[in-house]
């Protein structure tokens, strides 16, 4: 009782893991007003009126450059200076979003920028995209509506079998709260050992989930782990606010870590707990960007082929 | 050889005795829990020094049934409540990880040094 009191409950952790598991291009508004730099203040003023807009970038062969907001069109009125090309009263080294980055990356980047919008960019750094709260609160409706009509669709079904594999729940994990890390991964073990799952399996879901639970607290500012589980495969996935990883790639490479004493003396910090969640899973994904957080995925298959059972 | 065949070795004292009586399939010796997450067998015994609660949910995740803490570090009672309730052995031992598992490893293999 105490417990459902401190908590969220369990359907607003899904909702946000919901979110959290959209990509920022699911989100963001794909019909982007640009302009170029020999553009003036005034064609972007009359691209704002026309289009009930508020920010418009300034590209140069797709790449952002600049982006002018109400502000400085206010700023060039005051001034008189409506005819001047865009690049004296844009604000350049704009900071843009990645089109494949989990929305949780966009929620960090409004709650540490002062900024209303982020240009979002593809691989090539071209635009193709752009974000507000907006695009955030809708995309938020839209996922809220949706668990609506799948609980409904739900209820007055048949009732849930216990010995059913459908699972999906998600747990919060606080920065430096050692006393809870490991909580969702015994709770995941026994529910899958309840259910006759070969201990090979147990013991890799148990190590994926454990390994991400004590990153969430030792590294991260707090963050969630959610689990989805059928009788195909089990999905865990771990979503935080930060701080991010500068380089992934060597935050991969087996003995390296950025742990503190305090975490080593917990029996953790050697630098294997990425590798190990890796080597255990049959898919692997991970994504972070410093500032914004860190999203890993990681699914063990229930269905093996035959030859990897050796 | 079962964990209850530790307990009766003399190197051991048994802090928490309500265990499931379990034969010992293997020890492993880390202080790195990562690493014992990574290459412990299940059914094994460990020795460590790493004395604290995440030690016993590793334990229990990879389906360790004894603990064996060296140099007779400290024991703390949350430590032992989680093992209590996991069904886990600690034993505590003044011996170092070597001399502990060349102990278990003589007894595993079944020629007891005395």
């Amino acid at each position: 009782m105490d417990n459902a009191q401190k908590e969220p409950l369990q359907s607003s952790l899904r909702v946000q893991e919901l979110i959290y598991g959209l990509k920022i291009s699911e989100v963001m508004t794909k019909k982007v007003f640009a302009v170029t730099r020999n553009c003036t203040m005034r064609d972007v003023q009359t691209i704002m009126k026309n289009n009930s807009i508020t920010g418009v970038p300034v590209v140069d062969s797709r790449r952002v450059v600049g982006i002018v907001s109400m502000n400085d069109i206010m700023n060039a009125l005051e001034k008189g200076a409506m005819d001047d090309v865009v690049t004296l009263w844009m604000v350049g080294e704009v900071q843009t979003l990645a089109e494949d980055m989990p929305l949780s990356f966009a929620i960090s980047a409004f709650n540490k920028f002062s900024f209303r919008r982020f240009p979002v960019v593809n691989k090539k750094n071209e635009l193709v995209g752009i974000i507000t709260f907006r695009n955030i609160n809708m995309a938020l409706i839209r996922e809220l509506s949706r668990q609506l009509r799948e609980m409904e669709s739900l209820h007055g079904g048949p009732p849930e079998r216990s010995d059913s594999l459908d699972l999906v729940k998600v747990y919060q994990l606080h920065r430096y709260d050692f006393e809870n890390g490991g909580k969702a991964s015994s709770e995941i073990k026994k529910f899958l050992k309840e259910r006759g799952i070969p201990p090979k399996i147990v013991r890799q879901v148990a190590v994926a989930s454990y390994e991400l639970e004590i990153n969430l607290v030792a590294h991260s500012n707090g963050g969630m782990l959610s689990f989805d589980i059928n009788a195909d495969r089990i999905k865990i996935s771990s979503h935080d606010r930060g701080p991010g990883i500068a380089d992934v790639e060597l935050a991969m490479t087996e003995g390296f870590s950025t742990a503190n004493e305090w975490i080593r003396s917990q029996g953790f910090g050697a630098g294997m707990g990425l590798p190990n969640v890796k080597r255990v899973s049959d898919e692997f994904a991970i994504q972070s960007a410093v500032g914004m957080g860190t999203m890993v995925r990681a699914v063990i298959n229930l269905k093996k082929e035959k030859k990897d059972e050796h | 050889m079962n964990i209850s065949d530790i307990q009766s070795l003399a190197a051991f004292t048994c802090v928490q005795s309500e265990y499931n009586d379990a034969v010992v399939a293997g020890g492993y010796t880390s202080d790195l829990l990562s690493d014992v997450m990574a290459h412990a067998e299940e059914g094994s015994v460990l020795i460590t020094i790493q004395a604290h609660k995440n030690t016993v949910a590793v334990a229990s995740l990879v389906g360790l049934p004894a603990i064996i803490v060296c140099n007779n570090r400290p024991v703390l009672d949350d430590m032992i409540d989680a093992a209590r309730a996991e069904g886990i052995a600690i034993f505590q031992t003044p011996d170092n990880q070597f001399q502990t598992s060349l102990l278990i490893a003589q007894h595993l293999a079944g020629c007891p040094a005395r």
